[in-house]
């Protein structure tokens, strides 16, 4: 599709707008979701999918009808969908029997020039929707703070990604700054005895008596008890090639200038040579040059040679 | 006296001080790893198992979580703060964890064949104002477009050139005209846009021209007539017709003075089979035979007819892979004729 967006001209101004926003820019814009319907679901699922949504909102797409794809054995539909609607993480809910104990999982993974980059399977154990938590929620767009607890996201490599992944998921818009006030919503991520609790709260800030508020938590849902099964990750070359940043964003480095261990700022200056012919010493009568005599004199008496 | 009160107080202050933080103090044997740009906190402590199972599951998870959260809060309000529109914001550092990007870092465009001659010639671009007069309105209009000035699809009337014939549509000349210098500019950007990409232009030989030289025509007959599905294999030829020069391979020699030690080995080997009391083993050739014969032999299991087997060998005649053999009628002659030339 790249290549025939080139050689595909637009004829309306607004096609050409609309294509260059989906091309490759320095500054990416926000990594959107596709939530996809598998061919099967279950209740909890589709729930699931919904619910994830509503916290993706306004970035996130659903794929509502059965989609019959398997995306660990086939991922070439996944890839369509991604480049058709320009989005690069996907959840991906179906159920099945083969799939033992609760029967349930969903898919997340996330794409690299619409090519599958990482996919983790995760089976949903336990999962209580947005709508039983009768209590007022947070505004839509709202950037969440992400707490990951538990040694085991950077034991193994696979909950290395998961974290990454679940960053990448919910972190949304890269902002300059943020409104204190705002930070209402907490997504906390744990990893323990073998699972993967979510739980989602609403911040409650309260005097403390000093600057920083004391803060109380309340919880929102949707909760989720995950189990990690089946992984495709990529392998590290392609990670690593995912990763590269363009050259105009890196920093440029100052030379010349070095800091000490209390933060002090050092430079160093490179002097030209002093011409000592002009520095003025003590003025004095006798020493003074005399203008009008022998500059002026040298050129013209020059002239006067060439001349004849 | 002086110096105990003094003490006193400033126990007692830091007490205080003690107890204000306690509400947003939290104790952790490792810190926190924050990432702000990202409002992101990794707390790499293992959470009590024994605790977990003990206690509701959910108590537990939620104390963990307001202990966390409340060190990231205290770490954000750390940040320097400005009031924008009457609110606080925290101005955040760039995120620090490294994510992947979505599509892979953009590539500078590749010059088109027109920008590399400019930039070799020196030719610079110059802006041209957006608005010039138009005589014949008397007002200022668009130089491009549409409403343009000076627009000559517009004009009512046109003087027939002395040189032209007199019974030509002007006008449709001029749309004709048009036409062709937009299909070349199409042409142009997909030739760039090929070269960019480096694909070899298709058709590239074949462009069209207001006046075919003889060569060009000979060229397009030449394209036409290999355009079949054999490659024009079976196309019949003129009375009188020459074939085609200066297609297919051009030959190539080795240059007359460079490479002795190549030239020697080249020698030297040809020498070697020359001397050699083995037959030189032709590979395409032997590999040829051989299917060759297994054709034949499963040929003949399955229809033991011997009257089909001789038409058989007349079909053999027309196939590929017996180049070499003594096999064929005189239809195999000409094509053979035709390689040799080639």
């Amino acid at each position: 599709m790249t290549q025939l967006d080139a050689v595909v001209k637009p004829k309306t101004k607004r096609s050409k707008r609309f294509l260059q926003s989906r091309e490759p820019k320095l500054t990416e814009n926000e990594k959107s979701a596709m939530l996809i319907k598998g061919g099967n679901t279950s209740e909890t699922v589709t729930q699931a999918l919904k619910d994830l949504y509503s916290l993706k909102k306004p970035n996130a797409v659903t794929y509502k009808k059965k989609n019959i794809t398997r995306p660990f054995e086939d991922q070439t539909s996944i890839e369509f969908f991604s480049k058709k609607s320009d989005c690069s993480l996907f959840v991906f809910g179906s159920h099945n029997k083969k799939r033992p104990h609760n029967l349930v999982f969903a898919i997340a993974g996330r794409m690299f020039d619409f090519h599958v980059l990482d996919m983790i399977e995760l089976g949903i154990e336990k999962f209580v929707p947005l709508k039983d938590f009768k209590n007022s929620k947070f505004p839509e767009g709202t950037k969440p703070l992400l707490v990951f607890a538990g040694e085991a996201f950077d034991l193994s490599n696979e909950h290395r990604r998961l974290k990454s992944l679940l960053t990448d998921f919910f972190r949304g818009p890269t902002v300059p700054c943020v409104r204190l006030a705002g930070l209402e919503h907490v997504l906390h991520f744990t990893a323990l005895d073998g699972k993967i609790f979510l739980r989602s709260y609403k911040v409650l800030l309260k005097k403390s008596g000093c600057r920083t508020p004391r803060i109380e938590l309340e919880e929102i849902g949707p909760s989720f008890d995950f189990v990690l099964r089946r992984t495709h990750l990529a392998s590290d070359d392609l990670y690593k090639t995912a990763h590269k940043q363009p050259k105009a964003l890196k920093a440029k480095k100052k030379k010349n200038i070095s800091h000490d261990a209390f933060g002090t700022r050092f430079g160093r200056l490179h002097m030209q040579k002093q011409d000592l012919g002009k520095l003025q010493t003590r003025k004095m009568k006798g020493l003074r040059k005399r203008r009008g005599g022998d500059a002026e004199r040298g050129p013209s008496a020059a002239k006067k040679a060439r001349t004849p | 006296m002086a110096s105990c009160s003094v003490e006193d107080v400033l126990a007692r202050a830091e007490k205080e001080e003690a107890e204000k933080l306690k509400s947003i103090s939290v104790h952790k044997e490792l810190e926190l790893e924050f990432d702000l740009g990202n409002l992101l906190a990794s707390d790499k402590n293992p959470p009590d198992v024994r605790e977990f199972k003990q206690q509701k599951k959910e108590e537990f998870l939620r104390s963990l979580a307001r202990g966390n959260t409340q060190l990231l809060i205290n770490e954000l309000w750390k940040l320097p703060t400005e009031r924008v529109e009457e609110v606080i914001v925290a101005k955040l550092p760039d995120p620090s964890t490294r994510l992947p990007r979505e599509k892979p870092v953009p590539k500078p465009r590749a010059p088109t064949k027109w920008e590399e001659f400019a930039k070799l010639k020196g030719i610079q671009k110059k802006k041209k104002t957006n608005l010039v007069w138009d005589d014949v309105h008397k007002e200022w209009k668009r130089r491009w477009g549409y409403k343009r000035a000076n627009d000559d699809t517009k004009e009512w009337l046109i003087e027939v050139p002395a040189t032209a014939d007199p019974n030509e549509d002007q006008f449709a000349k001029r749309v004709k005209a048009k036409k062709e210098r937009v299909a070349k500019n199409e042409l142009n950007r997909l030739k760039n846009i090929a070269r960019a990409q480096k694909i070899k232009v298709p058709g590239a030989g074949l462009t069209p021209a207001s006046q075919q030289s003889k060569a060009e025509l000979q060229m397009a007959m030449q394209v036409a007539k290999t355009s079949t599905a054999s490659v024009g294999k079976f196309q019949d030829r003129l009375p009188k017709e020459k074939p085609a020069r200066n297609t297919g391979k051009k030959r190539k020699f080795q240059p007359l003075i460079g490479d002795f030690s190549s030239e020697k080995q080249k020698q030297l080997d040809m020498l070697k089979i020359m001397d050699g009391k083995k037959p030189r083993l032709d590979i395409t050739k032997a590999v040829n035979k051989q299917m060759r014969e297994e054709d034949v032999e499963s040929g003949s299991k399955r229809r033991k007819t011997p009257g089909k087997k001789g038409r058989k060998g007349n079909f053999s005649g027309k196939g590929k892979g017996k180049k070499g053999r003594a096999g064929g009628g005189g239809k195999n002659r000409k094509p053979r004729m035709k390689q040799g030339k080639r």
